[in-house]
């Protein structure tokens, strides 16, 4: 059963996420149920509550801007799916190949 | 020599530092035992003999050099989503099944230099996301108490390969629950620490505000000892504290006097199984005993826990999983362009949980969606976070429940949310960054079984207080012995 409160189709786009119809039909009644449980929060009275992003208070943490050793290219290159060279090869994003 | 296996984790350092026996004697019959025993667990996706055996080497000579690493020798699990150099590393998903690490996460190089044997990766849900390890990709992990049951998750290997006597401590990560839900499930220790206390750089992120590594070990004390190993700064992750960390694994506490403990008047036992309410009530009443003063407390948000959770997890596991489309490394599974490749590529190597999340949390995000999910469910949470903080005004700890049920079977909950609550418990806590741990508490029969299944009882503290809640904890097993008490497990751990 598809949910009203939530676009499977939609939101799969969204997510770069290719799925069957079955899927759709499947993630739409879960997810629907989840949405539910979720609604139960607008019962709390929060208006006026502020948002925490992070527990900790944190502040914001730079470095000197000095070289550092990183990890080295054929190391990294070694878990690409495709590579050419010293490059990771990816589909093609412009018009042309 | 498998003696030396059931051993705490000080006694075996103990036994490397005064050359009683060597860590590649240790690493041997370690090895060993994984290899008989694992086969009916299935904690492991992967076991590193080589990298066990280097490591031993290199520990015995730092011995013979004079040093003495304050976990020589001792058999290490690591879950499998923590980055350890040239092991697979795989968030038991079929997107990273053959990744291999390029680098250490700092607790992993952590407990190298403090001369830990690493034996393998253990099995979670797929990028944890799941209370069961039955999300898992790659492989299936059982309840060593009853090979016929869910080890819980997401840390299900980890907590499986110490419940089995397969490593002396592991490694888990915690999110919502996922290192004391298992825990409380094989009868073991699981602890979560402050969230900021332990470095994540090397940790596979699921939910960043979230997520913190911990240790699951047989006992409090080698659970703290591990803690103190692990925490503090770190440059690599900005959300690491910079505060002393107080030695704790030497002098834990052996009594409650002077400690108020609350107990949650929302989290009433009346919910609960008998046999199981039973449990808890003997140990709110041990804790007493012990010296404790026992004080209601309220936690009025608390009841939104779950539905605050699911929100703001999935919402950063949406943005954090985008990393994997593909190109750089993982799966990829080749189209015509490249919006068909990050489509397909993800619809392959992703479970059906993970697919649930990153789609509740897009929507969550999602234009015309985000005010009444998302920042509702921030606000929420500093609901959740400032009713603890007046909870701890009255109050020094707070004892509930791990989970409301010892382990389940396998596939006893299909439907997702039912699922989603078994970290009901758990996740108010988490979303507050506290720190909590589970420690075995007693065991039921459940309806369906036939063999005692141990529960958990969680403790949490203030912020920062880990030197409270590990001395409490210790008390409290010192004082029980719960884990000497229940039966063997079906496959045997540490006596």
């Amino acid at each position: 059963m598809a949910s009203a409160d939530i676009d499977v189709e939609y939101v799969a786009k969204l997510a770069r996420l290719a799925l069957t119809p079955a899927e759709v039909e499947r993630f739409g009644a879960q997810l629907g149920a989840l949405l539910d449980h979720v609604k139960a929060l607008e019962a709390l009275p929060v208006a006026d509550v502020a948002a925490t992003a992070a527990v900790i208070p944190g502040e914001g943490v730079g470095r000197d801007d000095v070289e550092r050793p990183s990890l080295d290219r054929e190391t990294v290159l070694r878990g690409a799916p495709q590579r050419q060279g010293a490059y990771f090869r990816v589909p093609s994003i412009l018009g042309e190949a | 020599m498998a003696g030396i296996l059931d051993l705490s984790a000080r006694e075996i350092a103990k036994a490397v530092h005064e050359r009683s026996v060597s860590a590649s004697e240790i690493a041997e019959a370690a090895l060993a035992r994984v290899r008989e025993r694992d086969p009916h667990v299935g904690a492991y996706l992967s076991v590193t003999e080589e990298l066990a055996r280097e490591q031993a080497r290199r520990v015995d000579e730092r011995i013979a050099a004079g040093e003495r690493p304050a976990l020589a020798g001792v058999p290490t699990a690591l879950k499998d989503n923590l980055c350890v150099t040239g092991t697979r590393t795989t968030c038991a998903s079929k997107i990273l099944e053959n990744w291999i690490a390029p680098y250490d996460a700092t607790a992993v190089r952590k407990l190298l230099d403090a001369g830990i044997l690493p034996l393998g990766k253990t099995n979670l849900d797929e990028f944890a996301m799941g209370s069961s390890c039955e999300n898992s990709a790659l492989g299936v992990t059982r309840n060593p108490w009853d090979l016929g049951r869910v080890p819980g998750g997401s840390s299900g290997g980890s907590v499986a390969s110490v419940a089995s006597g397969t490593a002396t401590f592991a490694l888990g990560s915690d999110t919502g629950g996922s290192i004391r839900e298992p825990a409380a499930f094989c009868g073991v220790v699981g602890f979560k620490p402050t969230y900021g206390r332990i470095s994540r750089y090397g940790l596979i992120a699921f939910a960043s505000s979230l997520d913190q590594i911990g240790p699951i070990a047989n006992s409090v004390a080698d659970a703290a000892l591990v803690y103190e190993t692990l925490a503090g700064f770190d440059p690599y992750d900005a959300t690491t504290v910079e505060r002393e960390v107080e030695t704790v694994s030497g002098n834990l506490r052996e009594d409650l006097r002077g400690v108020r403990v609350g107990i949650v008047k929302e989290f009433a036992l009346d919910a609960l199984d008998p046999a199981v309410r039973e449990v808890y009530a003997q140990a709110y009443r041990d804790l007493e005993r012990l010296g404790a003063e026992l004080v209601e407390v309220e936690l009025p948000t608390a009841d939104y826990g779950v539905a605050t959770y699911y929100l703001i997890a999935p919402a950063e596991c949406s943005s954090n999983l985008a990393r994997f489309d593909g190109m750089r490394y993982g799966l990829r599974v080749e189209k015509a362009d490249v919006a068909s490749t990050y489509e397909a590529t993800r619809a392959a190597g992703f479970g059906d949980e993970v697919k649930r999340r990153i789609l509740i949390g897009t929507h969550a995000l999602s234009s015309g969606y985000y005010d009444a999910y998302y920042v509702k469910a921030q606000k929420a949470r500093t609901a959740i976070a400032d009713d603890f903080k007046r909870a701890f005004a009255r109050c020094d700890l707070i004892a509930s429940p791990a989970a409301s049920t010892p382990a389940f079977t396998f596939n006893a909950k299909s439907d997702p949310v039912a699922m989603y609550l078994m970290d009901y418990y758990t996740i108010p806590v988490s979303l507050a960054g506290l720190p909590a741990l589970s420690v075995p508490c007693g065991a039921v029969v459940p309806e369906d079984g036939t063999r005692p299944m141990p529960l958990g009882l969680q403790l949490a503290a203030p912020l920062f207080s880990e030197r409270l809640l590990l001395g409490a904890a210790h008390a409290y097993e010192r004082a029980t012995q719960h884990a000497l008490k229940l039966p063997r497990p079906q496959i045997a751990k540490a006596p």
